[in-house]
């Protein structure tokens, strides 16, 4: 396979024109993702360049959230397939009901009558907007039935996640963090899908493993290497998808290692590291030598002051440090 | 536009079978067969047939929790009906749905949202679809007086008229939402006075002259079809019951259901419909008797039908490209 570097972004658009020109039904529906002439392209420019073959598919709506994802499912239902759009997964409370009583419930409550085929693109992660910007919110959604929640960290990842996500038959809920769109990585210049539901191991070791959520993957692959050179073999895997899960990928690491710690960068309380940290429990608890270790974010709100958020926020010293506990044990 | 005597007398029809199949359902409810409360559209049968008989079977409908005639117009079998309201195996929805969550694909009937406020922005993107991809069908979406005072209302409305989309909004204005007056609710008398801050015609109806609301949706229907765009239609009638199987119904004077009872819809237009010699004794018992009898074998094919095993509740969460 040739493959080029490209970044998260660029990434994320390749797979969205290649679906574009691959199926008619599929259109973006969002705000300011085409903007008029120059064009805004997205929040987050995600969609730059796409009107030049698309200019009728990409929907820019007024700040109407609910409608957004309300609007892509009921298309999705009559046989499109919509992208949809919102800007920062903050805002995604707003579209609530649509995404989790309606898309998510629909195939189920028409007994396969109907299906949802829609994503729901968002920007997660905290790069100092401030609480109401800056969120990443993953134990809400693994929480629905009917939802596949997907969390990309590589370019690679991203482009492959979300072409397979474009083309499921189910809604999926894709969060883009913020501070990846301009990260670099190797992406194939030929078609390739990502399978959901396996994970990926990011780097392979025999003293502990980590499971490393969205960006905390990237993280934690430093604090494997740092640790290396201290010679302690850490595996780090990445789920890519939260729903469905690759259990068996964790557990068999489990299994070999004996101990483990789950990185997310949602507030601990509740986050996915406590279901992922309880699923272990249940699957392995005769094969670990020490409790689940878990980092997450402190329980507050995501301050725009940098020290601040920094100190909510978890990072590779808190990696670091919740490995040399679980070892330690 | 004319409208035939053979229209008339399937929309007179329709009208009995919606009464007779809503009234066989509540009292299937009272007698516990029926999981839940159950919401009758009694006194309001001319508004969801004149609507429903102004689509084609190839338009989509996004029908309200009342008004079950709707499904049948549309093309659903009033005994698979029946049963998905029974929570029944041979329902639409397999017993997973209920009477709020009817959905018909053979009919393009979108199903019930029973969320209310979900119904606007569905509507919104099955017009989408239609617009796109040129098909010469519309999406006719219905919802109460109270569902018409929530903010995706705004939003979704906003968005069909910016985009022309093919959508006909129909307006249940029958004066309440559970105990809540509309005149008390709403800011303005007239939910059509709103097509106005949507650039879109707006037009109130007598709800219970089906032949008023079915030219009123034709004419919109064309409209949107033509390409100008998306129509408000508001449909003033009377849940001459209460709220659900649930409600004792307490909070209504008896002046306003004594004279809303004068105007039922469906002894209206029985008395039209004699007076222009459509009518006669002998042809209302024979519609009366068939509509019966078609009913009773709807209920017969409910309650003969077998529940769903208890297992099947966990089927259908996720589609999956191996099981469809
Ligand atoms: C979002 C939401 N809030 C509340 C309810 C509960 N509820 C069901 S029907 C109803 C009344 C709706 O009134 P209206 O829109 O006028 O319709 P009607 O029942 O009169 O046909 C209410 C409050 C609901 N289903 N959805
Ligand atoms: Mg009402």
């Amino acid at each position: 396979m040739t493959t080029r570097e490209i970044t998260f972004r660029d990434a994320l658009n390749e797979a969205l024109q290649e679906e574009m020109g691959r199926e008619e039904g599929v259109f973006i529906i969002g705000q300011d993702i085409y903007g008029g002439p120059g064009g805004y392209q997205g929040a987050f420019k995600v969609t730059k360049g796409l009107a030049k073959d698309f200019r009728d598919r990409l929907l820019d709506t007024p700040m109407i959230e609910q409608t957004i994802v309300g609007a892509a499912v009921g298309a999705a239902m009559t046989g499109s397939r919509p992208v949809a759009e919102i800007m920062f997964e903050d805002f995604i409370t707003l579209a609530m009901d649509l995404l989790v009583n309606t898309a998510a419930k629909t195939h189920y409550m028409t007994a396969g009558q109907y299906c949802v085929p829609i994503v729901v693109r968002a920007a997660c992660g905290a790069v100092g907007v401030g609480p109401q910007h800056s969120q990443t919110w993953t134990s809400w959604f693994m929480h629905i039935p009917g939802l596949y929640v997907v969390l990309p960290s590589t370019p690679y990842d991203a482009k492959g996640l979300l072409k397979t996500a474009i083309r499921d038959d189910n809604p999926v809920l894709f969060l883009e963090h913020k501070k990846l769109y301009n990260v670099k990585g190797r992406v194939p210049e030929e078609e390739y899908e990502i399978p959901f539901g396996e994970a990926r191991v990011l780097c392979p070791g025999d003293d502990v493993t980590v499971v490393a959520i969205g960006y905390m993957a990237g993280l934690a692959t430093q604090v494997a290497g740092t640790l290396r050179d201290q010679g302690l073999s850490v595996e780090v895997i990445d789920p890519r998808t939260l729903a469905p899960l690759d259990l068996e990928t964790i557990f068999q690491s489990v299994r070999k290692t004996h101990k483990v710690v789950v990185v997310a960068e949602d507030c601990k309380t509740a986050g996915p590291t406590a279901e992922i940290a309880a699923l272990v429990s249940e699957a392995c608890f005769e094969y670990l030598d020490a409790p689940v270790g878990r980092v997450g974010a402190r329980d507050a709100p995501i301050a725009h002051n940098v020290g601040m958020s920094e100190y909510i926020l978890p990072d590779a010293a808190d990696i670091h440090e919740a490995v040399q506990r679980v070892i330690a044990w | 536009m004319t409208i035939s005597e053979e229209l008339m007398l399937q929309m007179y029809r329709y009208m009995v079978l919606g009464r007779l199949f809503e009234q066989s359902a509540e009292q299937l409810t009272h007698k516990g067969l029926i999981p839940g409360a159950f919401h009758t559209g009694i006194g309001e049968e001319a508004t969801h047939v004149g609507a429903c008989l102004a689509l084609t079977h190839k338009d989509y409908i996004i029908p309200t929790h009342r008004g079950h005639v709707a499904d049948i117009i549309k093309g659903a079998d009033p005994g698979r009906l029946m049963a998905e309201i029974l929570g029944r195996a041979t329902g639409y929805c397999g017993g997973r749905g209920g009477s709020v969550h009817i959905a018909d694909a053979a009919s393009n009937n979108l199903g019930v949202q029973a969320v209310l406020s979900a119904a606007y922005p569905v509507a919104v993107g099955a017009a989408l679809t239609q617009k796109r991809a040129n098909t010469g069908r519309i999406v006719l979406a219905m919802f109460g007086d109270g569902a018409s005072l929530m903010g995706t209302f705004h939003e979704a409305l906003n968005l069909s008229a910016i985009w022309h989309l093919p959508v006909v909004w129909v307006c249940v204005n029958n004066q309440y939402a559970m105990s809540t007056s509309f005149a008390e609710a709403s800011a303005i008398a007239n939910v059509a006075d709103r097509a106005c801050a949507y650039n879109m015609p707006g037009h109130v109806v007598d709800g219970n002259d089906v032949m008023a609301v079915y030219e009123t949706v034709r004419e919109a229907r064309e409209r949107a079809l033509a390409g100008g765009g998306p129509t408000l239609i508001e449909c003033k009638t009377y849940r001459q019951g209460g709220h659900s199987t649930f409600d004792t119904n307490p909070y209504r004077p008896q002046e306003e259901l004594d004279a809303w009872s004068k105007r039922d819809p469906i002894t209206q237009f029985e008395q039209r419909l004699r007076e222009r010699g459509i009518l006669d004794e002998k042809r209302i018992t024979q519609i009366a008797d068939g509509v019966r009898q078609q009913v009773d074998e709807a209920e017969e094919f409910a309650l003969s039908s077998p529940e769903p095993p208890p297992e099947a509740g966990v089927e259908f969460v996720f589609r999956s490209s191996e099981v469809e």
